[in-house]
């Protein structure tokens, strides 16, 4: 049949060239989540392959038989058997219930372990991790070191090889704070706090994104994560305890209006309590909710913990 | 007295008229083309003929139709947004502005969403099942004629509202699912959000009516004989939608209340401060959102049960197991809605439960396609337009599949979760499994509504186009949502993602030459129509009882109601020659009589939902009493049936055949 060809040759023609394209398209592309430079991300990266790995046991086999039966029994081939009252076969059946059983089998299996051992509130190991507090504002990333008594707007530097523990809030609506390179995102939002614990391994400077849209300035919201050796971290922390800028509520009140802003900065902390003063600020004005009841809480979401 | 102007013109203000360019220029169209469509109707004196053969009919078949074009054009906005969004990403990298300002783009993605959700979908599936579920049943009708108007003119009347807010107003900018804080008061006090919930109110209580509809009528109207497991697999797939309809959709008209409340009344639901809990409404509204994707894709499936067996001239493979499997999907599709939010912070073990819930789906559904495969297997396959789109379908839904069990990991899902990998994965279900297999259904029960089939070769040229534009399209954008690119973005700053979002762009454009192409074939095909007539009832060979019929199916769908004994009834009188009806067994015929109820219960409701957005409290007043007093009326009439005679059936069938 004319039309039979005509169609195998498009095929051919059209799939060929999206490879070339595609492949083409890739050339020195950084891709952050299969390139990572993060504990967590590594960890992500090895689950996406062994995932992809499983689902091709079914795909190969999908898309074989889809164009082997797809040319064999066409209307026009005369050699092909036709059975039309052919409809059941329990063997086969149950063979394309059992494969997917046991590949979901094993990726369930996978997915319990990864879940807890890539929790992102799992405190990491490798020591005592640097506490950074997270604020997602309208349209800004305000960070707070509780320990350097420091804070930053549009950037964070950390040390490699040290974990980091993030606490993350919001004066805006829900954001969600993300690092591709680095692994795991989490929600930030008004009168809760969510946290996140990351590991970079590399030095670089790598973008950090909210993923969840939070009004006009979402697109600029975005940060750098500055990762530094632990002696350039130390110096940075020193040269910053110098800096005349101070971040306390006066000063966050100015900050904390609907508007975008895209410089970094760096402030003295002069108000320890302000993550906490700000997290109250969002939460109920009825007495019932405690501080226990407005944290995420995990322990209560976990029965069996 | 400003008080008593207060109270009549609510919050109408002209601050709301649009000022932007692209939105003035929609906002002057929009009327213009609604005028020049009423000017046609009124110089062609087509009112009467309009008002009594369409507007006011309850045959689902034109019921249908009517739903599948508000779908079509709706469509076209839809993809219109689509083209905005990507254009708009091909160029506003590093500072250079795209042709969208944050706020319109906002608006444009939101609108994208919710439009090609709740009207293009949603109008396609009601559109096919009112096409085909009473003919493939062997009924007459549905079981409610004048309720399955009243769902259409609901549906048509939030439709009316989405666009009325290009005109005035502006629409939502919270993301098709509206998330609050973000579409509470405290973030966005404009009419926006309001048009975006009372919209999808309004059409959400048609939906479920709808739903109510389909599942009585199968239960109810099936033919003699036929029982359930001799349905046809196309009606079990509906019966499987409509449980999801009826049990989710009440879910989502509370959640849209409750935050309509919040909105008009001040409450505070799902604010985030007095005690709200805004991730109170990210779990209801995921608990309707995911079965609504079953509801949308499950039908589809059924699309694609028929269209295989039929062009691969075989009786469907597995058919039990393609039953249980639909019917485990229902189940499954309720315990997994917390994984479109992993990334909120519940426990591993909460993640987990939900994780492995979400792949067991992938279980019935991977024994689904191996049975459609192997339905083809020693079949006799015919590659007209439906098959193409089968085709299609299969490999596009492959991938949309394995980058859903991907994001099913919540390990994995906390790396690529609100990325373009998400974007990309859920246009790789919804426009594989859904939109291909609607346009498979509508190509193959075409001839059966219309009288002529749709031309063939524009049909396979149009699911080429859908499926190359699709990978140039999405592809990219798999690439970028790993590269970092979150979604929904309107501007960017890394230029090595400029050159796959403009390739996205291109396969935009590709799509937009496979609709072109499906119009082409609509117009030319109607041109053509005596050549493609379809003479015989049944030109594909088919095997259900809508084949039985002449095409164009008669008003009454079937001259005498036919006994059903094997699955493929027809396609078994065939094999034995018994397709001939003898006179005796035809009897008088009671329809039902068209009725204004539905358009005026839309026309109600669509004020109803214009006098909440602008705060017209005596207009709502009195569109509620009128829809109750409409209602109540019709329920009061006793003459809405008319008779057809038997002698009078028999002479039209002799002439049809």
């Amino acid at each position: 049949m004319r039309r039979g060809r005509f169609i195998g040759i498009l095929v051919t023609v059209v799939a060929v060239f999206l490879v070339v394209l595609f492949a083409w398209l890739l050339q020195g592309k950084q891709i952050d989540v299969l390139n990572p430079s993060g504990e967590i991300a590594n960890a992500q990266r090895s689950i996406l392959l062994f995932t992809l790995f499983l689902s091709s046991l079914v795909v190969v086999p999908v898309f074989t038989l889809l164009i082997y039966f797809a040319v064999h029994y066409r209307a026009d081939n005369k050699h092909a058997r036709y059975q039309p009252e052919w409809g059941e076969n329990k063997v086969l059946e149950a063979m394309w219930w059992g494969i997917p059983i046991a590949i979901i089998s094993v990726l369930g299996v996978i997915t319990l372990q990864s879940s807890h051992s890539l929790d992102p509130y799992k405190q990491l190991s490798g020591g005592k991790p640097l506490e950074i507090q997270v604020v997602a504002l309208r349209w800004k990333w305000l960070f707070i070191y509780p320990e350097q008594k420091l804070a930053t707007l549009n950037y964070i530097s950390a040390p490699v090889n040290q974990p980091i523990h993030f606490s993350l809030t919001a004066d805006a609506p829900m954001s969600a704070f993300w690092i591709p390179a680095l692994g795991s995102q989490i929600y930030a939002m008004n009168g809760m706090e969510s946290q996140l614990n990351l590991k970079a391994n590399e030095i670089g400077n790598f973008t950090g994104y909210t993923t969840n849209i939070n009004g006009q300035g979402y697109a600029s919201m975005k940060f750098t994560a500055k990762i530094t050796t632990k002696k350039q971290f130390i110096k940075w922390v020193d040269e910053m305890r110098m800096i005349k800028a101070e971040m306390n509520q006066a000063e966050y009140s100015k900050l904390a209006i609907a508007k975008s802003e895209t410089s970094q900065r760096t402030y003295r902390l002069t108000d320890a309590d302000l993550f906490q003063s700000i997290m109250h600020q969002n939460m109920s004005h009825s007495s019932s909710d405690s501080d226990e009841h407005s944290k995420m809480d995990h322990s209560t979401m976990e029965m069996s913990e | 007295m400003s008080q008593l102007v207060d109270f009549f013109i609510g919050r109408l203000s002209p601050e709301y008229i649009p000022t932007e360019p692209i939105t003035l220029a929609a906002a002057i169209g929009l009327p213009i083309i609604a005028l020049v469509v009423v000017g046609f109707i009124t110089y062609t004196k087509r009112w009467k003929w309009l008002w009594q053969n369409w507007l006011t009919s309850v045959d689902a078949k034109k019921i249908g139709t009517m739903y599948m074009i508000v779908a079509v054009l709706m469509m076209l906005r839809g993809v219109s947004d689509a083209l905005m969004m990507r254009l708009q990403t091909a160029v506003a990298v590093n500072g250079a502005s795209g042709p969208f300002t944050s706020d319109t783009f906002q608006q444009v993605f939101t609108a994208h969403g919710t439009i090609m959700i709740f009207f293009v979908a949603m109008g396609l599936l009601f559109g096919l099942v009112n096409w085909i579920l009473p003919l493939i049943l062997g009924a007459r009708d549905m079981a409610f004629p004048v309720m399955n108007s009243i769902s259409l003119w609901l549906f048509v009347a939030g439709m009316m509202l989405i666009n009325m807010s290009l005109v005035y107003g502006g629409f939502s900018n919270g993301g098709w699912l509206g998330y609050p804080p973000l579409t509470e008061l405290e973030y966005n006090p404009g009419p926006g959000v309001d048009y975006w919930i009372w919209s999808l109110q309004i059409a959400g209580i048609g939906s479920l009516l709808s739903g109510i509809n389909f599942f009585t009528t199968i239960i109810k109207q099936r033919a003699p004989g036929m029982t359930l497991w001799k349905m046809p697999i196309f009606s079990w797939s509906v019966l499987v939608t409509s449980v999801l309809i009826m049990l989710a959709f009440p879910i989502l008209t509370v959640t849209l209340a409750l935050l309509g409340l919040d909105r008009t009344l001040g409450m505070h639901f799902f604010t985030s401060d007095t005690g709200g809990n805004p991730m109170l409404y990210i779990n209801l509204i995921w608990a309707w959102g995911h079965p609504e994707v079953y509801i949308l894709v499950l039908p589809a499936f059924g699309v694609f049960s028929e269209v295989v067996a039929t062009y691969s001239k075989k009786m469907l493979f597995g058919y039990r197991t393609m039953v249980w499997a639909l019917v485990a999907i229902m189940f499954l599709s309720f315990i997994v809605w917390q994984h479109h939010f992993f990334t909120m912070g519940a426990g591993a073990n909460v993640n987990a439960f939900f994780g492995i819930m979400t792949m067991v789906i992938a279980i019935p559904t991977g024994v689904k396609i191996f049975n459609w495969l192997f339905t083809m297997y020693r079949g006799r396959i015919t590659f007209s337009a439906p098959m193409m789109w089968f085709m299609a379908f299969v490999v596009t839904f492959t991938i949309g599949g394995v980058s859903g069990v991907l994001m099913a990991v919540p390990a994995l899902d906390f790396q690529v979760h609100n990325s373009m990998f998400l974007v990309a994965h859920f246009h790789n279900v919804i426009i594989g499994g859904v939109i291909f297999g609607f346009f498979a259904g509508i190509t193959h029960w075409f001839p059966k509504i219309f009288g002529y089939k749709l031309h063939d070769t524009l049909g396979i040229w149009s699911a080429v186009l859908w499926q190359v534009g699709f990978i140039v399209a999405f592809i990219p954008l798999y690439i970028l949502g790993l590269m970092g690119a979150v979604r929904r973005l309107d501007s960017y700053s890394d230029p090595t993602w400029q050159p796959l979002f403009i390739t996205s762009a291109v396969g935009v454009l590709i799509i937009c030459t496979g609709i072109a192409v499906l119009l082409l074939q609509l117009g030319y095909s109607f041109l053509k129509r005596k050549e493609l007539k379809d003479t015989t009832g049944d030109p594909w060979d088919g095997r259900t009882l809508e084949w039985s019929v002449p095409s164009p199916a008669p008003h009454y769908n079937f001259a005498v109601i036919p006994t059903a004994n094997h699955r493929d009834e027809w396609w078994y009188r065939k094999q034995h020659k018994l397709t001939k009806t003898p006179k005796s067994t035809f009897k008088d015929v009671w329809l039902p009589r068209s009725s204004g109820t539905g358009i005026i219960v839309g026309v109600l409701a669509g004020l109803a939902g214009f006098s909440i957005i602008w705060h017209l409290w005596w207009l709502l007043a009195i569109c509620f009493i009128s829809v109750i007093i409409t209602v109540i009326r019709r329920t009061l009439n006793d003459d809405s049936e008319f008779q057809v005679s038997a002698t009078e059936l028999f002479h039209e069938v002799g002439k049809g055949r």
